[in-house]
């Protein structure tokens, strides 16, 4: 099936003025970092910009830049006041909405649709969110008067960069708390373009701190002792290092980690709406999503129906340019993500699945991945276990409710799971049998900010966004 | 109790102290036993010196039975915390009396077995309500039903604080039953008395065997196995005083992610807060769209 013909709609890069470099924002103010690297985009390859590295000595003055807030203007601040700033930064990212959509697809590589109508108005609508809770936390449940922890540190990952910052930033901000934040070494550009918005907001000096770097900044983050709390989005692997480097300490720590979610598909589920569901679970955002469906569970007796669907489907996906507003599936984030996604395919393919991926041409030049698909999978391979992090999906087949709920379950991971059926008792049942902190029932990759967001098991512990999200910055 | 006359009437029966394992009361598989010992000094019993395997025994019986308590109705396990609290009144002397074998007095033991007795009744009446309280409906952005809701973690390992021994025992695994965990908890080791009569009331209060495993012996030995067993989901380390045994149960714990309670000083007269249950619950989130046309007309 050929892909219709449509004429390059590309959004204009006009909208963002890069800096050929940045510093490390430390203290309300840009400044010089120890060493430096450059942030290139993936679907180009093109150098974006060269940011600073943050050293340990430079960890050390932006926590004390965010300790030197704490203390002296953002902990004794009235909650209406912070209520106020935090009103101010989401209308400003609302404003400037364009600019840091443009910025997010050049930085990650997303398809400019995903940023411009899920990522930033998240991010705005996180700010606006947690803005409200900032005067109104003696009523959140945590007791009469809860008080902030102290200097927060933050780690984030590539993969949905402003809309994690503000996953992290917002609510810490609100309850009282400083942040020293550091993005990921492959996208670290929205985050230092949010900087400029809090100098936009007047927001007082070292409330929020941004250091741009790779994993020795973060490590030296999570072990500093002026640290009162860490928040990290990442991988499994990384979360386990930050538990036991906070073992011993009175740090607070909430994790969000990996997933290998299943997405159910049982015989009476509307076959066009749940191939819809199938494609944007594992296909939004390239796959980069730890909460992604990346396990389709599909009942025998539909199975060939749904794939033939799906397949179908697929065929009509638009690889391409991010900037490009028909872009379905843009560029992988990094050669070294590129590596991965290739490393446990080919284990796939090793170990007997089949492979399947509609024809698509790829740009020759960045880093990119045909939507896949892998049938014949079995809960022992590779492609079933790990997470992917990319556009592969494993299908396997269950023939009784009882044996879907086994098989989804059947991973150290729990952090979400899609059930599709038209039987509303069925789909109570089974949600109430997973053990996954988010259940999409009859959709899939639905995100809010007051609606809970975090693992069971070894997805990691804590919940971001809604009330929940308050507990992880407030000393109770 | 021994009796210390030089020529009783009658010789007591004594009573062999067991581990309590899966609802049975089984010695420790390693046949070890130590001396516990009153106030003075005084022997009072052999108490079974639990292993590495009584552990892993203890936590295969603490996950067998995660599905039938955690899906037990939040009623039904209130009947049952309730039933604990009513076995527990009825046996009021006994532990008063174990309890100042261990040096309390008449007016300590009785204040501390009281307050055990209504801490039960006082967690019982949480099972039905702490779900509304800290779940709950989410006002989503969209044509959605979105609730969250709290579950159990599953298999908590708990080392209970040596003192209070029977209030401090109580006081940590009411919180985390209540809401549908089980629990492998290591006892007081100079204290395990009460801990193990404790067992005897839970083995007649309809609490299915194995949601309260109960260890005796030490916790610097137990505890280790309990921290990197794979299929514990969290653990509580209240009872910890070693802070370097706490770290590197903590460490251990990092492997699988588990739910962490760090040791602290807990004033177990006071009002226990909502804390403890919250520490061992999960919150699941559903989102379903909201249509006339059913899924179907859904807006996925």
């Amino acid at each position: 099936m050929s892909i219709f013909e449509y004429a390059p709609a590309p959004e204009s890069r006009a909208i963002v003025s890069l800096k050929p470099s940045y510093g490390l924002f430390i203290g309300g103010e840009f400044v010089d970092g120890s060493g430096s690297f450059k942030s290139i985009s993936p679907s180009s390859e093109e150098v974006l910009a060269e940011v600073a590295e943050a050293s340990e000595a430079d960890v050390d003055r932006a926590v004390a830049a965010a300790r030197k807030a704490y203390e002296q203007v953002w902990g004794k601040m009235s909650g209406a006041e912070r209520a106020k700033y935090l009103f101010r930064i989401a209308r400003i990212i609302q404003e400037r909405g364009r600019e840091l959509a443009v910025l997010e697809s050049l930085d990650n590589g997303k398809p400019i649709r995903e940023s411009r109508d899920v990522d930033i108005p998240l991010v705005a609508a996180h700010f606006f969110y947690y803005a409200g809770w900032a005067d109104k936390l003696d009523h959140a449940g945590f007791g009469a008067s809860p008080r902030p922890l102290g200097v927060a540190g933050q780690i984030i990952p590539w993969n949905f960069p402003l809309l994690m910052l503000a996953w992290k930033i917002a609510p810490a901000l609100a309850c009282g708390n400083t942040v020293v934040l550091k993005p990921a070494e492959t996208t670290p550009l929205t985050a230092l373009l949010f900087a400029e918005i809090c100098q936009q907001a007047e927001l007082p000096p070292g409330v929020v701190n941004i250091l741009t770097g790779a994993g020795a900044a973060g490590a030296a983050l999570v072990a500093h002792p002026d640290v009162d709390k860490v928040a990290f989005t990442g991988s499994t692997e990384v979360g386990r290092i930050i538990a036991r480097t906070v073992a011993g300490t009175n740090k607070r720590v909430t994790l969000e980690l990996g997933g290998k979610a299943a997405n159910i598909v049982f015989e009476d589920a509307p076959v066009d709406q749940a191939v819809e569901g199938i494609v944007n679970g594992i296909f939004f955002n390239q796959g980069h999503v730890c909460c992604a469906g990346s396990r389709l569970l599909v009942q025998e007796s539909i199975s060939e129906e749904v794939l033939e669907s799906l397949k179908r489907r697929m065929s009509t996906l638009r690889v391409g340019d991010p900037l490009d507003k028909n872009t379905d599936i843009g560029a992988i984030n990094s050669a070294e993500q590129l590596a991965r996604i290739k490393e446990l395919t080919a284990a796939g393919e090793q170990e007997g699945a089949e492979a399947w991926s509609p024809p698509c041409e790829l740009p020759s030049r960045g880093f990119w991945f045909r939507p896949t698909i892998f049938t014949g999978v079995s809960q022992a391979h590779r492609i079933a276990r790990e997470e992917i992090f990319g556009p592969v999906l494993s299908v396997l087949t269950f023939r009784t409710p009882a044996e879907a709920v086994e098989k989804a379950n059947n991973t150290p991971y729990g952090l979400s799971a899609g059930i599709w059926t038209e039987k509303g008792s069925r789909i109570l049942a089974v949600a109430d049998q997973l053990r996954a902190g988010v259940v999409w029932a009859n959709t899939f990759n639905k995100f809010d900010p007051t609606s809970p967001f975090g693992g069971y098991k070894e997805s990691g512990y804590g919940r971001e966004g809604g009330r929940h999200g308050l507990e992880a910055y407030l000393a109770h | 109790m021994p009796t210390k006359d030089a020529q009783p009437a009658r010789l007591a029966v004594r009573k062999t102290y067991k581990l309590f394992i899966g609802g049975a009361f089984p010695r420790s598989e390693s046949g070890r036993s130590y001396v516990v010992s009153d106030a003075k000094g005084n022997f009072v019993a052999n108490a079974a010196q639990a292993s590495r395997k009584d552990a892993r025994d203890a936590v295969l019986a603490a996950r067998g039975a995660v599905a039938k308590w955690s899906g037990a109705t939040a009623y039904n396990r209130g009947q049952i915390l309730y039933r604990i609290a009513e076995m527990l009144e009825g046996r009021r002397d006994q532990f008063i009396a174990e309890l100042r074998t261990f040096g309390l007095s008449a007016a300590a033991a009785v204040s501390e077995v009281d307050a055990s007795i209504d801490r039960w009744v006082w967690y019982a009446g949480w099972s039905d309500k702490i779900a509304q309280v800290v779940g709950g409906a989410n006002p989503v952005a969209g044509p959605f039903f979105n609730l969250s809701a709290p579950e159990a973690t599953g298999v908590v390992a708990i080392v209970a604080p040596a003192e209070p021994a029977l209030l401090g025992l109580v006081g940590v695994v009411a919180p985390a039953i209540v809401t549908g965990n089980t629990v492998v908890v290591v006892a007081s080791p100079d204290r395990p008395l009460p801990a193990i009569t404790l067992a005897e009331v839970l083995a007649t209060s309809d609490l299915p065997g194995g949601v309260v495993n109960l260890l005796t012996g030490s916790p610097a030995e137990i505890a280790p196995w309990l921290a990197s067993h794979a299929d514990v989901n969290a653990l509580d380390l209240t009872g910890v005083t070693d802070h370097g045994l706490a770290k590197e149960l903590e460490v251990a714990a990092a492997d699988t992610l588990k739910r962490v309670v760090r040791p602290a000083a807990v004033d177990w007269s006071a009002d226990p807060g909502i804390a403890r249950m919250t520490a061992f619950l999960e919150t699941k989130t559903v989102w379903h769209p909201k249509s006339f046309e059913g899924a179907k007309g859904s807006a996925y």
